[in-house]
């Protein structure tokens, strides 16, 4: 009976393809919406994500996320250093100078001052040039879409100069680093001279990168730095997590999504399982026919069930392969590089489509159960 | 030995002053190896009695005995299966499903029973061939005129070889040269010693093929005549 089902559900080829179409647009649109604001939360903590030497940050009290930091005092990167357990500690600073390019582009940009010997927390994934480079006088490493923000539409070109607040620097690597959340170019340098480029302050340290020894868990060594310094250390994972914390609580964009995401979910639930509601309450007389002619209710709910199934399944893949060309297509975009297509998203969504057009069906089905077999000889 | 035989059949729709009590002490019989026809105004309550002889309503009070078993004896589950293996129905709206070939839908008792699909197809393919529809085995029911789409349902009532048919006015969307074939289809294809057809109908210029005709109104059978007493009384 399950081949039956099928060929009602097919045979009206208008239903079957507006069926399709109502699940398939419903998954594409929740699927979208959940990856985009995922991807944008991200965001929040992907310049923590990109320094891969460290896996302890040392900030300090009261620093809430990346953005937002109150410089240390010199004297605390040794009192890091003393800490047991302490491996290896060293400076990072994070400003804001403005970025300027010889025909006059100019951005804020986030330079990311790195320990003089080690550099560590340097770009690791480069699209042109070394970041060993940095180790020259005046010279910087830019991100790829910084360098295309002030170079508009010129081909990646390394020994190219530009302006940090009136410093001239030469561009000598341009990374592929994550994008940050406030979409400035990320730009790294030496500690000294990023310094040079915020201008003076009687504190400069925005941060302590730190690893701990081989045999302690960064957890507890965050918790023995902040018990031994008063400082604020967390682990990549926790700071991460506390940007994100930041940007839900923070700014409105939880909100912005949040509505986009109900709406979606709502039409996308009305649509898809008012579709499949009419389309069973409208074979209701063939169900009379069936439950006449001695077909039982169970094998009635298979073939609905199975019917819903299929639905669900064919309409889920073409929403998610829907959803994968758009996340593909925005890889190789700027603004969206790094936007990814979230496997949770993918899975969630395609479940709760079941649990609608299962809910759905349901509804339908209680007719089809109630439905008097004598009905069809009136 | 009686294929079907109700006995003081009562049956009511509805509560207090909308109370309506449609079958009203029925008692009623069709033979083996005859065509009965049931006949009577609109709302004497004939299309009632078909539905709780083919087990698809309850009777309120009152027995009924398909080929000597008691249906109400049965479980739920019972009298479904038994319905499926004993009783063929062709409805006047015919009732075919309109995404399935002429053959599919014939075959659906036999899908219903979990006959393999292409089995039940090619048998109910040969009893369309049986029927004159052979070569519209493949078309759509809407490619169909009535007279074929009412073969089709013939088939459909046939193809399991059932011992009882039960047909609800099936000629009443045909014009008379297709009732007419319709019926002389089923009295061939259907009509052997051990089956029988209950045929419910208005349709006086078929009383012909009737072996026995029942007469109701007002919710009581009150006479029951041959085909032959039947047409001259029209």
């Amino acid at each position: 009976m399950n081949y039956v089902a099928f060929r009602m559900l097919v045979g009206d080829p208008t239903k079957y393809l507006g069926l399709i179409f109502a699940v398939a647009f419903s998954t594409f649109l929740l699927q979208n919406q959940t990856s985009i604001f995922a991807n944008l939360l991200k965001r929040a903590g992907n310049q923590i994500r990109d320094v891969t030497d460290a896996d302890i940050w040392v900030m300090a009290p009261k620093t809430d996320y990346f953005d937002q930091t109150r410089p240390l005092k010199e004297t605390d990167l040794l009192r890091v250093r003393s800490v047991d357990g302490v491996d290896f500690a060293v400076r990072l600073f994070k400003g804001l100078p403005i970025a300027r390019s010889p025909t006059g582009q100019f951005a804020a940009s986030t330079v990311m001052g790195l320990d003089e010997a080690t550099l560590a927390g340097a770009p690791r994934n480069m699209v042109m040039g070394d970041w060993r480079d940095l180790l020259k006088p005046d010279s910087v490493v830019i991100d790829e879409a910084g360098y295309l923000l002030l170079f508009p539409g010129e081909p990646l070109r390394i020994n190219r100069t530009i302006e940090l607040n009136d410093n001239q620097v030469t561009i000598v690597g341009i990374s592929d680093a994550l994008p940050a959340f406030t979409a400035f170019p990320i730009i790294h340098a030496r500690y000294s001279e990023a310094v040079s480029f915020q201008g003076r302050q009687r504190q400069q340290l925005s941060f302590v990168i730190a690893r701990g020894k081989p045999g302690t868990t960064p957890e507890a060594l965050a918790r023995k730095i902040e018990a031994e310094t008063n400082l604020k250390a967390l682990t990549t994972a926790e700071f991460q997590d506390a940007s994100v914390s930041y940007i839900l609580n923070n700014t409105g964009i939880p909100i912005n999504f949040g509505i986009t995401i109900f709406v979606s979910t709502l039409v996308g639930l009305v649509v898809t399982a008012q579709t499949f509601y009419l389309f069973t309450v409208e074979n209701l007389k063939q169900f009379g026919a069936l439950k006449a002619i001695g077909v039982t209710n169970m094998r009635l709910i298979g073939m609905v069930t199975a019917q819903a199934v299929l639905v669900w399944f064919i309409g889920t893949a073409f929403g998610s392969a829907l959803s994968a060309a758009f996340f593909n297509f925005s890889l190789s975009q700027i603004p969206t590089r790094h936007f990814i297509f979230f496997w949770q998203s993918a899975v969630g969504v395609a479940a709760f489509m079941l649990i609608v057009i299962i809910a759905s069906s349901s509804f339908g089905l209680t007719k089809v159960i109630r439905l008097q077999p004598a009905d069809v000889f009136r | 030995m009686n294929a079907v035989e109700c006995t003081s059949i009562n049956k009511s729709f509805g509560t207090g002053n909308t109370k309506v009590n449609v079958l009203r002490g029925v008692d009623f019989t069709a033979a083996e190896g005859e065509m009965t026809f049931l006949v009577g105004p609109s709302g004497c309550g004939k299309t009632t009695l078909i539905s709780i002889i083919a087990g698809l309503l309850r009777a309120d009070d009152g027995g009924i005995a398909l080929f000597g078993k008691t249906i109400a004896d049965l479980s739920p589950g019972k009298q479904i299966l038994f319905r499926r293996e004993n009783l063929g129905f062709v409805f006047q709206q015919y009732n075919l499903l309109p995404s399935l070939t002429a053959a599919e839908n014939a075959a659906i008792p036999l899908l219903a029973a979990g006959m393999n699909r292409s089995k039940a197809v090619k048998k109910a393919t040969e009893v369309l061939g049986t029927l004159g529809l052979g070569d519209r085995a493949t078309s759509a029911p809407r490619l169909l005129s009535g007279g074929q789409q009412q073969r089709v349902a013939l088939a459909r009532a046939l193809v399991h070889e059932p011992r009882l048919i039960i047909c609800d006015e099936p000629t009443a969307a045909l014009d008379h040269k297709s009732g007419e074939n319709v019926m002389e289809l089923l009295a061939s294809s259907a009509m052997q010693a051990d089956r029988a057809v209950l045929v419910v109908t208005h349709d006086s210029r078929i009383f012909h093929f009737a072996d026995r005709i029942a007469h109701m109104d007002d919710g009581v059978i009150t006479h029951a005549s041959d085909s032959e007493s039947a047409i001259s009384a029209h």
